[in-house]
């Protein structure tokens, strides 16, 4: 493997650390397109500051970019306030405007300068060894790089100092907004950092990429903990596998890298979501079957204790009743009697199923239950 | 090029003519279906669907290696399916929420379809080109088998829209009232996102996959801000796609160098701050000079209330002065002149060499106005 | 008892995510009842007539109309939601959307014509709101709205009518025109079941009453139900502050249960 292919494989890994640890938040606090909306929009920064200094990845470009995208976010809530659009409306009014303008700038005015539409979406990460940083004319490495390391210590360093903060706006922003933390003044740092974090990412890997690292590795993190710290890590963790496997892909499929790295954060988020442990689909549907019978007997303790020494019961008993009452399916309905026999909470003479001190027990336990 | 000639052009030039048919029917039917999608807060979901679409376009050709436009539509269509239903399944059946799913659908069948797009241009195939037009739009390209797809399409999504008409309002407003009264919900709820795909996919030839959510959500979230009737509204949004459509594909088949989607999305961008801003009722112009005179009316019966409280008292000469009122009521200047002009013109008060005086109305006004 | 039922629950168990919300409730509805349903937060009150109406899946157990599934008997049954269901930014006006509750009547296709119009409107009048006819649905008041949702579920023309919470948020003029209609319609045969939550004014607006706690707690006429033990059993300890009026006929409270927690 040549330097270049590792350095472009650092600088994925970077990117998707960076990106996953901000877009752990916007998951959680359901504002994940705020990441489309931003990623695109910056766009138009980019352009406007390019126009004017002429240069690419400078300081003032970040800054206008990020700027950008603070601005999408207020303009989308400002839209909001007026009550004459919903969110989702004003999310999808506000972001192509922006872009829209973005694009035909480019198109009109830098068609032949270095800045194409292609590269918007999907970045140059081909070329991204090739512009590298010299300090004291030393060559220390490729700048998106150093770019990309900053941001993410910056992203680190804000979350471990705003750790409390940054999660009690995220789960209860009134009893933050009670305790004085203003949930405004986070929401907005953190909308700042999404947007520097997109900046800084999107010559690398292109806003279609921010998009998928920012959501589907905390995504996917989420099926697999409960514990913010843990969700954190492992976002990371699979922000960096999608980024390394997706280039080999590419590498293999001779493809665009972007592409091939979103397409490895689907598949994973995919994997995850089938075979996590308690939330996955699998795990679901089987616990779903077994507690089906679980729960279709405590049902049935719960209706004979229900009609125990009432006139109907010696209907409401019956064996060949329960097909009728709970419409199972008598294979199902034998399934269950055995179940719940097998536990000793019923007992069955003459075709009556009648509760036995345990199946009384365990019905009352049930009902108080939930 | 002037005016004349543009028209000139529209009428008889044969490209521009077909570019503008073309355009003019996907603005139609995507005004149309977005105006339901906004309504159903599925704006969001546009913007993933046609996404998703771009992976379909390409296996499609992968597939065929044909362009034809019902092969690509057939594929676009059911990749964007695809995504849907991948939303759906993720919402119901776990705890990520729909933002999220919906992003991961939009990232990742976009990256992926970006993956094949880049393996396809490597591929040495001649009729390869033509299929990167799907990211941003080219109007400009739409030959007239395109505009037969997409009117047959169009029309087709349009005539269940209407014959389907007020079961779709009843989805779009109470769906769980519809399903108590017996009407088969989850069908019509698929048919109606299926022809919003539809939608979606006859625009991405012209406007791209990037921004043709924007094509569903603007024109219906302008036609909003105008009535209140969602046949009205449905119209509008239809015309106000339609128009955009056609200006956007005009413009950038005329002007050089612009891309047909991204114009399109300004113009109708355009259309939709004229209307937050100038829509009789409901615009911001509207809603800030209503506002405004509910405050001088409500500050007129304020005034009415002094008058009443000092009529007779020994201060009342002070109190009712017009150029004591200023100061007492801390009003500045050109606010306390719009009052007393108000209190006047609406027959509260009178003046009287530089005071005022309650008329009776003005009497029992303040007083109805007290007891509340 | 010689009067038909108008609804009967056997064995109703609902659950959501194998967690139940409703456990094996029986509940018979005379025709011809002023019914509330009462429970606290959770009971699973609104789930019960949804479930009902089968707009919710139920895991075990039979919903009958007269003696019929619900499915055969649905042009009996007319619903009125909870108010806060529906986006009433939505662009149409009142007479439409009682017009709503006429489509299935009117059936695929066609649309509605000068009699249903008429219809609707004598519905509207019916619950105060024929002058609102043309007005915009978001600059109805709360309680308008859910007079709205009314006239909507009498244009229906039903025999058993289920409300969610009708009461919910409406001004008290909306709150006495609402009762006042109940009774009309009791009188005209009709059946009411009513999803309530203010223990205060049961016995004055309803003569039928339901106590749900996710399992059945007692239904029957309000003299016989509304106890203090079935309060409790229905409200748990929480309930260990009422005072039951001991001098009070037929057990009901008068004193007012303003503490009465309604939490969990």
């Amino acid at each position: 493997m040549s330097t270049a292919q590792i350095e472009i494989i650092l600088i994925a890994s970077v990117v998707a650390a960076s990106c996953a640890l901000i877009g752990t938040f916007l998951v959680l606090r359901k504002m994940a397109l705020m990441s489309d909306a931003i990623s695109h929009a910056i766009l138009l920064g980019i352009v406007v500051m390019f126009f004017l200094t002429r240069s690419r990845a400078s300081l003032p470009m970040i800054l206008a970019a990020t700027a950008t995208g603070v601005l999408t976010v207020y303009l989308v809530e400002l839209l909001v306030q007026t009550r004459l659009v919903k969110e989702d409306a004003a999310i999808g009014l506000v972001f192509p405007a922006l872009f829209s303008i973005g694009v035909i700038l480019i198109s009109r005015y830098a068609a032949n300068i270095h800045l194409d539409i292609d590269a918007v979406l999907l970045g140059e990460l081909v070329f991204a060894p090739f512009d590298r940083l010299i300090v004291a004319g030393r060559d220390i490495g490729p700048k998106t790089l150093w770019l990309g390391l900053s941001v993410g210590v910056i992203n680190l360093a804000f979350i471990l100092l705003f750790y409390k903060e940054l999660k009690l706006a995220t789960f209860d922003p009134g009893l933050a907004a009670a305790l004085g933390f203003s949930p405004v003044l986070i929401h907005y740092a953190l909308m700042t950092l999404v947007s520097v974090t997109a900046v800084s990412s999107f010559e690398a890997v292109g806003s279609i990429l921010v998009i998928a690292l920012m959501i589907g590795p905390p995504a996917a993190a989420y099926l697999l903990t409960d514990r913010l710290p843990v969700m954190l890590a492992l976002g990371v963790l699979l922000a960096v596998v999608s980024a390394v496997l997706g280039y080999l892909i590419a590498y293999l499929v001779n493809g665009s890298i972007a592409g091939s790295m979103a397409t490895m954060t689907g598949v994973i988020f995919v994997i995850v979501l089938m075979v996590a442990p308690q939330r996955g689909l699998i795990s679901r549907w089987s616990r779903q079957r077994r507690q089906r019978a679980q729960f279709a007997a405590e049902a049935l303790l719960v209706h004979l204790s229900q009609h125990t020494g009432q006139p109907e019961f010696a209907a409401e008993c019956a064996v060949t009743h329960l097909t009728g009452h709970f419409r199972w399916s008598e294979p199902f309905a034998a399934q269950i009697v055995r179940f719940a026999r097998q536990r000793d909470w019923i007992e069955e003479s003459d075709g009556c199923l009648r509760l036995t001190r345990a199946g009384t027990r365990v019905a009352s336990q049930v009902m108080v239950r939930s | 090029m002037n005016l004349g000639q543009i028209l000139h052009d529209l009428l008889f030039d044969y490209t521009l003519r077909t570019v503008a048919m073309g355009s003019a029917a996907l603005g139609l039917v995507s005004g149309v279906l977005g105006a339901f999608a906004v309504l159903r807060r599925q704006s969001l979901l546009g913007d993933a669907i046609s996404h998703a679409a771009l992976p379909g376009v390409a296996l499609a050709f992968l597939l065929t290696m044909s362009r034809a436009p019902l092969v690509l539509v057939l594929g676009a269509t059911l990749s964007g399916w695809l995504g849907t239903l991948f939303v759906i399944t993720v919402t119901r059946q776990t705890r990520i929420k729909q933002d999220t799913a919906l992003g991961i659908v939009l990232s990742v069948f976009f990256g992926f379809g970006m993956l094949l797009l880049s393996i396809i241009q490597r591929m040495p195939t001649a009729s390869k080109a033509g299929l990167d037009k799907f990211l941003f739009g080219q109007a400009a390209t739409l030959m007239s088998r395109d505009v037969v797809t997409t009117a047959a399409l169009g029309a087709a999504a349009l005539l269940v829209v209407l014959l389907l008409w007020k079961e779709f309002k009843l989805l779009s407003f109470d769906p769980a009232f519809m399903k108590s009264v017996g009407y088969p919900v989850r069908r019509l709820d698929i048919l109606l996102t299926t022809l919003m795909v539809i939608a979606i996919v006859i625009g991405l030839q012209t406007v791209g996959v990037v921004l043709m959510s924007a094509m569903l959500v603007a024109p219906a979230a302008a036609a909003r801000q105008w009535t209140d009737k969602l046949g009205r509204m449905v119209l509008l949004s239809g015309g106000f796609g339609a128009l955009v459509g056609v200006l956007g594909a005009v413009t950038s088949a005329q002007v050089g160098r612009l891309p047909t989607g991204p114009t399109i999305v300004l113009y109708v961008s355009g259309i939709v701050v004229v209307s937050l801003l100038a829509a009789p009722d409901r615009g911001i112009v509207a809603q800030l000079r209503r506002r405004r005179r509910q405050r001088v009316q409500f500050a007129a019966e304020a005034l009415a209330i002094h008058l009443l409280n000092h009529e007779g008292a020994p201060d009342a000469a002070v109190e009712t002065a017009i150029a004591h009122l200023r100061q007492h009521l801390q009003w500045d200047e050109s606010f306390a002149e719009r009052v007393t002009r108000r209190t006047i013109t609406s027959g509260l008060a009178e003046r009287s060499n530089g005071h005022l005086r309650l008329t009776s109305y003005g009497r029992e006004v303040a007083r109805r106005a007290m007891a509340r | 008892m010689d009067r038909p039922l108008a609804l009967e629950v056997r064995d109703l168990t609902v659950a959501y995510e194998e967690k139940p919300v409703l456990w094996d409730v029986d509940l018979e509805v005379p025709e011809g009842v002023l019914m509330a349903i009462v429970g606290p937060n959770g009971a699973g009150k609104s789930t019960l007539i949804k479930t009902v109406l089968g707009l919710v899946p139920s895991a075990a157990g039979q919903v009958r109309i007269y003696g019929q599934p619900y499915a055969r008997r649905r042009e009996l049954v007319g619903y009125v939601p909870q108010r806060g269901s529906v986006d009433w930014d939505f662009p149409t006006n009142a007479l439409d959307v009682v017009l709503m509750g006429l489509y299935r009547k009117i059936g695929w296709i066609r649309r509605p014509a000068r009699r249903e119009r008429e219809l609707a409107l004598e519905s509207l009048a019916k619950v105060g709101m024929a002058e609102y006819a043309d007005r915009q649905i978001s600059q109805l008041s709360g309680g308008q709205q859910q007079r709205v949702f009314l006239a909507r579920a009498l244009v229906q023309d039903a025999q058993v009518y289920l409300m969610d919470e009708p009461f919910a948020g409406v001004d008290a003029t909306t709150e006495r025109a609402i009762v006042a209609l109940l009774r009309e319609l009791r009188a005209a045969g009709k059946t009411l079941i009513v999803v309530h939550h203010d223990l205060q004014t049961v016995s004055e607006y309803f003569d039928w009453l339901m106590l749900l706690n996710v399992r059945h707690i007692a239904s029957g006429p309000v003299a016989e139900v509304f106890t203090a033990d079935n309060l409790r059993d229905a409200y748990g300890g929480r309930v260990a502050f009422v005072t039951p009026n001991a001098g009070s006929e037929n057990g009901h409270l008068s004193e007012p249960q303003s503490l009465l927690s309604r939490g969990g």
